[in-house]
């Protein structure tokens, strides 16, 4: 109780010193939350994305199609069965048709994988309504911002494209980029190009075939799959980008890491720095008559203070603040586009209770294990020592 | 050890590691020191005089011999028992005041009935008592950092005085203080040891200190070279 009275007092009682280390404990404890929420943040918008504009609540693949090996793309396509046909027409699922392709982009060779979809569907949020494009001499073909920067395409031009059909003929046509559309989801962009379901059909020679069939979002029951269907779920379809997350997670907690060891950093300079100033005073406090170990006590406890009181004014300003960002969000710099995430122009983060819990918690634990270790150092010096002002 | 020898050294000794050598600051001290005795350890500097005057205080502890203290033996205390033995019955007064910056004078010399554990009231009253003693009842709530380096050693002899001890132990008290502060600090120990019985203990080399002590104990090289009781 003395011990506790003792801080109490020192800590109300140093004025700047406190205030300074308060701050900067502060600073570190808000930015950690900010940082790890602006992850959370955006792992839920991409995973948001993701099912808004691709995989809707889920999916039905023929059973011939290995996304990972382009070689079945062109064997990968079956009659819609009865049971989602009904859905589709209900507008709870659509048929999306594969074809590996190769355009001509100015003269040059590239391939593209077609992907035909109902320009009328209302199962995805993906803007298939720019190919109603009414009477034309070509078919429409839609595009993402990062196809149309790998191609050189833009809106208007006329790319002539090659694919094989049912009975492996090679035929050839021409296809007008109605639309670039600015995509966050870089799985329906790069490499495709978007034409009317229907159309692709007619191309390959086969009427009322998919290769997958994305049910709506929302959709309650998932119907049964059949020999040449297979359903594949939530976990199943995102699970690339959860492991992309671990990878990604390795990173971020190696970050987390870096960024917790700086603001342990300068709370261990600055405490080591006011414990090592204050030896004297160790040395003073022990001639009166206190204890090593209340020594240790009174200045890991003085320490701990200005964690609590961190973590107060933290969340005074901080909340506020990361309020403000949650519901704003952070607008990304053009560059994040351009080393290859798939971010939208504003990112809303998540902030959790556990986030805020786990962070205070280490944040805590922190302070404690930073103000004991030089405290413990200097309260083992000999007394006459301290009060010398000798360094430990 | 009679009812009034309060401090005992025999053969006391003290060796400070110097490289792959040692230092001899103390060598074969032997002393003692009575109730109310107003002494001083007088030398130049490096004579040893702190290292004499910190075993005694059991904040070092000797390398050889035995320096007994109010009945404890200094060589054989633990770290938990030398502290409860500087808290209740031991005073210090410091060179440089050493005194906690971030505490007004009352605090100061409060600390160390709180260490005691004493009762509030009790603390005020002989807080109040100790400032009293020292002349500085109106500077009770100023910080160290407003008072002159007289006001300060008054605040450090009210700190060592507040909890009555047995012994006060006065390292160099005047070193860093002018002539006026200088007599007006010593009538003050003075006064202090003529009406409490105060054991004080000096270690000094300032000719006004010297002056009022009524026992000269004279280091040189670590060695007690002269006693001399002045009358």
């Amino acid at each position: 109780m003395l011990t506790l009275k003792l801080a109490f007092k020192n800590v109300t009682k140093a004025g700047l010193r406190t205030w300074l280390n308060v701050l900067i404990l502060s600073f570190a404890y808000v930015l950690i939350i900010w940082t790890d929420g602006l992850y959370d943040g955006m792992s839920k918008q991409v995973v948001g994305d993701m099912i808004d504009m691709e995989i809707g609540g889920g999916q039905f693949w023929e059973r011939n199609y290995d996304k990972f090996d382009p070689f079945t793309i062109d064997d990968a396509y079956a009659p819609i069965p009865e049971n989602l046909e009904e859905l589709v027409k209900n507008n709870e699922a659509t048929p999306v048709l594969f074809r590996a392709s190769v355009i001509f982009p100015q003269g040059r060779v590239q391939s593209a994988i077609l992907k035909g979809i109902d320009p009328n569907q209302k199962v995805l949020k993906f803007p298939s309504e720019y190919l109603n494009t009414g009477e034309s001499d070509y078919i429409p073909g839609l595009i993402g911002s990062r196809m149309a920067k790998n191609s050189g395409l833009k809106n208007g031009d006329i790319v002539t494209v090659r694919w094989q059909d049912v009975n492996g003929t090679f035929d050839a046509t021409d296809i007008e980029i109605v639309n670039v559309i600015s995509s966050y989801v870089q799985t329906i962009d790069n490499g495709q190009i978007w034409i009317p379901l229907k159309s692709l059909q007619e191309m390959i020679g086969a009427t009322n075939v998919a290769t997958v069939i994305v049910l709506h979002k929302d959709i309650e029951t998932i119907p049964s799959g059949s020999p040449l269907w297979e359903f594949k779920d939530h976990n199943f379809l995102l699970a690339d980008f959860y492991n992309y997350l671990d990878r990604k997670g390795m990173g971020s907690a190696i970050m987390y890491g870096l960024l917790m060891a700086m603001a342990l950093l300068a709370i261990f300079d600055t405490q080591v720095l006011a414990i090592f100033r204050r030896r004297k005073e160790m040395g003073t406090m022990m001639a009166l008559g206190m204890t090593r170990g209340g020594v240790i006590r009174l200045f890991t406890l003085e320490g701990t203070m200005h964690g609590i009181l961190a973590i107060i004014i933290g969340t005074i300003y901080g909340l506020p603040i990361l309020y403000f960002s949650a519901v704003n969000g952070i607008a990304m710099p053009e560059a994040v586009e351009q080393v290859g995430l798939s971010l939208n122009s504003t990112l809303y983060p998540v902030y959790g209770i556990g986030l805020f819990l786990s962070t205070s918690l280490i944040m805590f634990i922190s302070v404690i294990v930073v103000s004991f270790l030089p405290t413990r150092k200097i309260a083992r010096l000999n007394p006459t020592d301290a009060l010398r002002g000798k360094i430990a | 050890m009679t009812n009034e020898e309060l401090i005992i050294a025999q053969d006391l000794s003290k060796d400070y590691p110097i490289g792959g050598d040692f230092f001899r600051a103390l060598d074969g001290i032997n002393l003692s020191v009575k109730q109310g005795e107003f002494s001083g350890i007088i030398g130049p500097s490096g004579s040893g005089k702190t290292t004499l005057l910190n075993i005694i205080g059991a904040l070092d502890t000797p390398s050889d011999g035995s320096v007994n203290v109010l009945g404890n033996k200094v060589e054989n205390m633990t770290h938990t028992e030398s502290a409860n033995l500087r808290n209740n019955f031991l005073g210090f007064i410091f060179q440089t005041y050493n005194l906690l910056p971030v505490y007004n004078v009352y605090e100061n010399v409060e600390f160390p009935l709180l260490l005691q554990k004493i009762e509030k009231l009790q603390r005020e009253e002989m807080v109040m008592q100790a400032l009293e003693w020292v002349g500085l009842t109106n500077k009770a709530k100023s910080r160290p950092s407003q008072l002159s380096g007289g006001e300060s050693q008054r605040v450090a002899i009210a700190r060592a005085m507040v909890k009555k001890p047995k012994i006060v132990l006065a390292d160099e008290p005047t070193a860093n203080l002018d002539a006026d502060n200088s007599h007006h600090i010593l009538k003050t120990m003075v006064k202090l040891n003529e009406e409490l019985n105060t054991t004080f203990l000096f270690s000094t080399h300032d000719e006004k200190v010297i002056s009022y002590l009524k026992r000269k104990i004279m280091l040189n090289d670590g060695k007690l070279v002269d006693d001399i009781l002045v009358n």
